[in-house]
């Protein structure tokens, strides 16, 4: 499954490594968007496969963020 | 005397000062970023300079930059405006080492002011109440705990050198707080570059009051009475109003009394803003200086007819400030709305194109807006794109005119908090005052829908 990014920003912070588990609705990424940090989850559990983007990294609306399978 | 002013800023406050700056004969340079190529403000100024990319840090926040249009540009001063660079002692060190006039206080001000913790050390010094807290900074979560329990939860976690709400956390417990603190000393390291943290005891049932200073390089100082701000979301003001609809005229004096005195103790000197909590039996405590001016300036300028960003540049020039404490007058009742780009159910950022933008007009009505139709809207800035402001013989008058001017607002193709902002003035406690720092999260029951 692929993760999006909800909206424009910078990648802030990213939170959980490649390889490792993730939860249904746990946050795997913070972007920053507009002063405002916006926190992206893992709509389904899995394991994070991939990730697209890299901390400092810019994403526009749709963007994919990483891959959960 | 100043001539040109470099504005080191950008949106509706760039706009704000140029304003002031053309009725003042005074030449206006703006700068701006890839993002701002096509910016009202930059429009708005006599000559315009790219100074980067749209990120704040390769752009609003380059310094260097900034100074080198300075020089290319021969101005004679800079307004810093809020924000970016605004209470930057650097900032101000290098204006004056190039011989550029700052418009805003000395640099160590800045630097006192700019640490809280050093802030309720010379508060306190001056005989200004503070709320009970530390007076150092608190090295450890662990550290933190055991402080919080004398303090008694609930607690209010600060950076140090935060600001904007960023870096604050309100927590009950000892489990809350060492989460929060690790997480708020990182983000306040990666916002401001210090991670340095200190409590506060949390008051619950206060208002977020200020007063409005100005002083001149004369040792004259005044203030121009207060400003009600507590209506916050994210620890982010919302709307504002002057004077404070439910304080005593008793308080009322106080503030002003005390706030000059905290300016006159550290020598302040332009315009600047104390920021006080008053509890439900009209206790107040100092909760920060803001050495700067505020984004709601012009809800005090509605209510004494002067012009805060005039009086900044005629201090700036070393002029005596032209009205004593007695002279000030204050009437009516003036109303400030931040507008958003942002749901007003989530309070999430919305950038994105404005399709469609219509301002309100009349009598008593002023909008400081950054954007017009056809603008983007980006993620890199403050989502703030407006302040509507309206003025009312009294505040119901002022009520009255807020409720007709945001049903002609109109804004389409991003989200705005204005349908928030149109329900929470029909709330009783709104109409009664009875606005605290829990306004939102108390009341707010969005029943409105997206757009």
């Amino acid at each position: 499954m692929e993760i999006k990014a909800s909206m424009a920003g910078n990648v802030w912070k990213i939170t959980v490594q490649q390889g490792e588990a993730v939860e249904a609705g746990q946050d795997i990424v913070i972007l920053e968007s507009m002063k405002m940090e916006i926190p992206i989850a893992s709509e389904e559990k899995g394991i994070l496969k991939e990730w697209k983007v890299q901390e400092g990294d810019f994403v526009d609306e749709g963007d994919t963020i990483a891959i959960v399978e | 005397m100043i001539k040109k002013v470099l504005i080191a800023n950008r949106g509706e406050i760039a706009r704000r000062i140029i304003r002031t700056c053309k009725q003042l004969g005074i030449q206006t340079v703006a700068v701006y970023s890839d993002a701002d190529q096509n910016a009202l403000f930059k429009k708005d100024a006599d000559e315009a300079y790219h100074i980067g990319p749209s990120q704040v840090q390769k752009s609003y926040l380059q310094l260097d930059k900034i100074m080198e249009v300075a020089e290319i540009s021969n101005v004679d001063a800079i307004h810093p405006g809020y924000g970016f660079l605004s209470e930057s002692p650097t900032f101000a060190e290098r204006c004056r080492e190039e011989n550029i006039i700052f418009i805003g206080p000395e640099a160590d001000i800045l630097r006192l002011m700019g640490s809280k913790i050093e802030a309720r050390k010379a508060m306190i010094k001056a005989g200004v109440p503070v709320i009970p807290g530390t007076d150092h900074a608190v090295d450890s979560a662990r550290d933190a705990v055991a402080i919080a329990e004398q303090i008694g939860y609930p607690v209010m976690l600060k950076a140090s050198a935060g600001g904007g709400g960023i870096g604050m956390e309100v927590v009950h417990s000892a489990a809350e707080l060492q989460k929060a603190f690790e997480n708020n000393s990182k983000r306040a390291e990666t916002f401001f570059g210090d991670g340095a943290m200190f409590l506060e005891k949390h008051l619950q049932n206060s208002r977020h009051i200020e007063v409005q200073v100005l002083a001149d390089h004369h040792g004259n100082t005044v203030h121009l009475f207060e400003r009600e701000c507590s209506i916050q979301r994210r620890n982010q003001k919302v709307l504002e109003e002057a004077p404070s609809p439910a304080i005593s005229e008793e308080l009322r004096v106080n503030l002003g009394k005390t706030a000059v005195k905290a300016a006159e103790a550290i020598h302040y000197t332009n315009a600047g803003t104390i920021e006080f909590l008053v509890d439900e039996k009209e206790h107040f405590y100092f909760l920060e200086m803001n050495t700067r001016i505020q984004v709601e300036h012009p809800i005090t300028e509605e209510i004494t007819g002067i012009d805060i960003v005039k009086e900044q540049i005629n201090i700036a020039n070393n002029q005596v400030l032209p009205f004593q404490q007695d002279e000030i007058q204050r009437n009516g009742h003036a109303i400030e709305v931040r507008i958003y780009a942002e749901d007003p159910i989530r309070f999430f950022p919305s950038p994105g194109t404005i399709t469609r933008l219509e301002l309100p007009k009349g009598e008593g009505v002023r909008n400081e807006c950054a954007v017009t139709s056809g603008d983007k809207v980006t993620p890199f800035y403050d989502p703030m794109v407006a302040k509507l402001v309206v003025y009312g013989e009294n505040r119901s008058e002022a009520i009255d005119k807020l409720k007709e001017t945001l049903h002609q607002f109109k804004v389409e193709g991003i989200k705005t908090n204005i349908p928030m902002l149109q329900e929470i003035i029909t709330y009783e406690a709104f109409i009664e005052g009875d606005t605290q720092t829990s306004f939102l999260r108390k009341y707010y029951q969005p029943t409105t829908g997206g757009n």
